[in-house]
């Protein structure tokens, strides 16, 4: 493979990595102020400095974090609240990425009169700040009977993740040569069968683009959370802003940090594991716009 | 019967989440718009006054200061996360070793939420903490870096936090363009002698229009609903000079009693926002067609 | 005294009683007691509950004094949802009861004799339309004053009683190499700060006038405003530059390691002090804000209770309004939280000397009419109203506004939120 080289010259090439380097550090800054306090004993964090090593690391808030710091009127940790997250986000994930692998196979695939006005329409949608729908949804799931349950928490993040969903779907889906269609539909293939046979096996990186992303934003989602949970089926975003957020006495610095990594985990943990082929699924799509 | 279900397979699938858009996108807007007419205070109430709601807002000082802040924040987030993730992007692209990892490094602030980094942010920019802290220890002591102390510079730090979340995802979005470019294109254009950056500016930059598009897309997204960065990091402050409409709204809608102001707001926020999105997707997508 | 104290104890157990031979339902209670000493004083509660074989579902949401939690309720309300009780204070009481979604607890508090067990100014607040639909847990005092003796004594400053004074001893502090003021920029920071100046130089007729409602636009248009805002402006240079954001416990922390002298804060400051080994009299000070010491300003955090649809759930909400007044519930929530019990008859013997000073305050502000709602901590005013005058205090706070460009919005934001 050869790459578009800028310069053969190796000054060119130091400065290239120079510069690669010097925004690595900037972007883990965070994540090392984070880590780092979360090992630090309190004393250290109110005398020492910001950016300094943890003298003598403990994993004493991480333990505190996971299973006993308060949440609430109890102090079970992060522990329950992560898999509450995980009964949420599967379910959410799943349902709106096979909803959008269909919708945007229809519109790119399957135009009809109006199927790009629909796909406009959908994608103004995505602006609508969320705070509006707060109060509306509501009353929807109410009406549903489906107020602070899983089952409606779920719906919402379908419902306002499919839009994307349907984008990535369908700029990826666009860039499939319709010849292959016409081909399949002279065989008398039919709609689904065209999917399942043509369109399926080549979608594996989309599904990664989708996946990834749907599971970032659901799983970091804190306003839905919650307004729209119930009692006991709280994600874990709750629960961090609760343990993070003390209106009285003794702030702990190094559980608040632990918990937050521990919060962010799933999602880094599928970064790093995945980031591979985010990029290669992006880049099968993204070029197609 | 069945040829009927066949031929409108496509518009039987898509039928449901249209419905669903329709009422829960639509629907909820012009409730929400209706709402704006209303004079609720606590909780909905149908009595309508005309614009008075929208008339309170305008003449509340922090909307202007939040809207100003919209302005400043949408056009240098936009633009510095664009021109950063193009340039890691390019920079990225030249057989680097390690990119693996590197490039990592740049996509993680995108799975973390705000609620997570904001504490840790607002430590960094925390003069008394962080980075004129640091400096000055190693010395240089006139040293300042105190936007996040500062009423006219407050909103400019959100724009750093919200860089630092970004910009990598764009960098990803640039990446797979880059790669998706023609080695052979690029051959030809270094045979005919092309400097590299006139390789870049005039042959691989307009291939990334559509790259642009999808980028410019998600950016905005971000950027209006850029609610947590503010709640995280300043807080809105000092005072409220970095005040966001979303806060704006939230806090009116739900903190204040006002919910009539607040969808007022969001009205106009979202109007605001189509009148600047309407033509470039329209151009860009009717483009595509031919 | 004591007599009624009996009666009404025993009347709650009698209560109790009828209902515990069955397991008497549950109660969801939304509340944003999330940390430390307050997630230890609601499970005591909920402790108490479950010996009364009532269920208790916490449902907890943190942040910004409650923000999120009413984010939350609202949103509940709506799907017809509502939680059983709901942590809800002041006029909040008031604009929910309007709506038509408290349930009435007269019953309980008729057999407890809530009306002699609650000071008017508090029961006042309970009530909608003459009936209980809330009950207290506690009074906080706001117009506090913490201080640090040794950072004085280094300065040869003494701790002002005047917001004259203040100037000049502020200003000794700082000539010493301290921070006079230990403070949080925050917007409830700036009104808690505001308020106090509001008090000692208005005094309790204005304030009352201007900052409770309803609002006398005149009165807070007036020559007394104008002078608040010059002394309030002038809090500025004792206040260090990095103040913005800072939350008011790392505020409290400067005043404990002695970098700053002193810090107005309500009596929950008290905590910070006591969980870094501090001892009052010696290691810090309380004092009333300057100018306010015969004043009290209150807080006064509350549980108000939700219509329910099944008798089993209304049963459960007697047994918890019962509780909350009980005297174990309110003399633990109060020995962890700082504040001072809402009711009489809780023994003085376990708390503080501040929490003493506070009560007697409390006691005789009362007499004097200098006992007033605390408007940073949305006891005065509607929550419209209250975010008006946080905007227009917080904004002057930080910007080189003058006291009358200051006064000018402050009456206009009020006004378009009236």
């Amino acid at each position: 493979m050869n790459r578009h080289i800028l310069t053969n010259i190796n000054i060119g090439r130091v400065m290239i990595y120079l510069i690669l380097l010097f925004f690595a550090l900037i972007y883990l800054a965070p994540l090392y102020v984070m880590f780092t306090t979360s090992l630090k004993g309190i004393e250290e964090i109110r005398s020492g400095n910001l950016m300094a090593l943890p003298v003598d690391p403990t994993f004493y808030a991480w333990a505190k974090a996971w299973s006993s710091a308060c949440t609430g009127s109890e102090c079970k940790g992060l522990a329950p609240y992560f898999w509450n997250s995980v009964r949420i986000v599967f379910p959410a994930v799943i349902i709106s990425t096979i909803i959008g692998a269909f919708n945007g196979y229809s519109l790119a695939k399957w135009k009809f009169k109006g199927s790009e006005l629909l796909f406009g329409a959908l994608l103004f949608g995505c602006f609508i700040p969320f705070q509006v729908i707060l109060l509306p949804m509501a009353k929807l799931l109410g009406s549903l009977g489906l107020a602070n349950t899983v089952t409606g928490l779920v719906m919402v993040h379908v419902i306002y993740g499919v839009a994307f969903t349907t984008l990535f779907f369908r700029n990826y889906y666009v860039g499939i040569p319709t010849e292959l269609v016409r081909a399949a539909k002279l065989d008398g293939a039919g709609f689904f069968a065209i999917f399942r046979h043509i369109f399926l096996p080549l979608s594996t990186p989309i599904f990664v683009v989708t996946i990834i992303w749907q599971f970032t934003q659901i799983w970091n989602d804190f306003l839905f959370g919650v307004v729209y949970s119930g009692s006991g089926t709280q994600p874990i975003t709750v629960a961090l802003n609760n343990l993070v957020n003390t209106s009285v006495g003794g702030k702990e610095y190094n559980v608040d940090m632990a918990a937050a990594i521990i919060a962010a985990l799933p999602t880094l943990v599928v970064y790093v594991i995945a980031g591979k082929y985010f990029v290669r699924g992006l880049t099968a799509g993204a070029v197609k716009g | 019967m069945f040829n009927f279900l066949e031929k409108n397979l496509p518009k039987i699938v898509l039928a449901p989440t249209t419905i669903v858009m329709i009422v829960c996108m639509y629907g909820f807007i012009v409730w929400t718009g209706l709402l704006s007419l209303t004079k609720s205070r606590m909780m909905p109430q149908w009595e309508f006054v005309g614009l008075d709601q929208y008339v309170r807002l305008f003449n509340n000082p922090r909307w202007h200061v939040a809207v100003d802040n919209l302005f400043i924040f949408l056009i240098l987030f936009i633009l510095i996360a664009l021109v950063l993730g193009l340039l890691l992007a390019i920079f990225l692209d030249q057989k680097i070793r390690n990119e693996g990892v590197i490039r990592t490094i740049y996509l993680y602030p995108m799975a973390i939420s705000f609620i997570v980094t904001g504490t840790a942010w607002k430590w960094i920019l925390n003069p008394g903490l962080g980075i004129e802290k640091l400096v000055n220890d190693l010395g240089f002591v006139g040293f300042e870096f105190r936007w996040l102390v500062e009423s006219d510079m407050a909103i400019y730090t959100i724009v750093i936090a919200a860089v630092w979340q970004s910009s990598g995802f764009v960098m990803a979005l640039f990446l797979a363009g880059l790669r998706g470019v023609d080695d052979n294109l690029t051959k030809a254009a270094k045979i005919d002698g092309a400097s590299t950056i006139r390789l870049y500016w005039h042959i691989i930059l307009p291939l990334m229009r559509p790259v642009f598009f999808s980028a410019i897309v998600i950016l905005t997204h971000i950027a209006i609903k850029s609610f947590d960065l503010v709640q995280a990091l300043t807080g809105g402050g000092p005072g409220y000079s970095s005040d966001l409409p979303a806060n704006f709204m939230y806090t009116y809608s739900f903190n204040r009693a006002q919910i009539g102001v607040g969808a007022a707001s969001a009205m106009i926020m979202l109007f605001g926002v189509l009148a600047v999105l309407i033509p470039y997707l329209y151009s860009e997508l009717r483009e595509k067609k031919t | 005294m004591k007599n009624r104290m009996k009666i009404s104890t025993l009347a709650a157990t009698a209560l109790l009683a009828t209902t515990t031979s069955v397991s008497a339902g549950e109660v969801e209670v939304l509340h944003w007691w999330t940390s430390g000493g307050e997630a230890a004083s609601v499970n005591y509660l909920k402790d108490k509950l479950s010996d009364a074989g009532v269920s208790w579902t916490d449902f907890a949401v943190a942040g910004g004094g409650g923000e999120n939690a009413m984010t939350v309720l609202k949103s509940r309300a709506i799907s017809g949802n509502p939680p059983t009780a709901a942590q809800i204070k002041g006029p909040s009481i008031q604009e929910w009861g309007d709506l038509g979604f408290l349930a009435n607890i007269d019953g309980v508090a008729k057999a407890n004799d809530w009306d002699s067990l609650l000071p008017k100014v508090v029961s006042d607040v309970m009530k909608h339309n003459g009936k209980y639909v809330a009950a207290p847990v506690n009074v906080h005092r706001v117009n506090w004053m913490w201080s640090n003796p040794e950072v004085f004594r280094a300065a040869g400053a003494t701790i002002p009683t005047t917001w004259d004074d203040f100037m000049v001893q502020a200003k000794k502090l700082q000539g010493a190499g301290f921070i006079a003021l230990a403070h949080g920029g925050q917007a409830w920071q700036d009104a808690t700060l505001f308020e106090a100046v509001v008090l000692g130089i208005g005094g309790a007729d204005y304030y009352n006038s201007a900052f409770v409602s309803p609002v006398d636009l005149d009165v807070l248009n007036s020559d007394t405003t104008v002078e608040v805002f010059e002394t309030f402006g002038k809090l500025r240079q004792f206040v260090d530059a990095n103040s913005p954001g800072r939350d008011w416990n790392v505020a409290t922390s400067m005043v404990i390691e002695g970098k700053a002298g002193m810090q107005i804060m309500g009596d929950w400051a008290k905590g910070e002090f006591k969980v870094a080994g501090k001892n009052v009299g010696t290691d810090f000070i309380c004092t009333a804000a300057p100018g306010t010491s015969g004043a009290h300003t209150f807080n006064i955090d509350s549980f108000a209770f939700f219509k329910q649809s099944d008798a089993a759930s209304s049963e459960a909400q007697n047994i918890m309004a019962a509780e909350i007044l009980g005297t174990d519930f309110q003399t633990v929530f109060n020995l962890n939280k700082g504040s001072i019990p809402a009711r009489l008859g809780v023994s003085r013997a376990e708390f503080d000397s501040c929490a003493h000073d506070s009560m007697d305050a409390f006691v005789a502000a009362s007499a004097s009419g200098s006992l007033v709602p605390s408007f940073a901590h949305g006891m005065a005013v509607s929550s419209a109203v209250s975010g008006a005058i946080y905007d227009s205090v917080t904004n002057f706070f930080n910007s080189d506004q003058s006291a009358q460009e200051g006064v000018d919005q402050l009456v206009a934001s009020v006004s378009s939120a009236l």
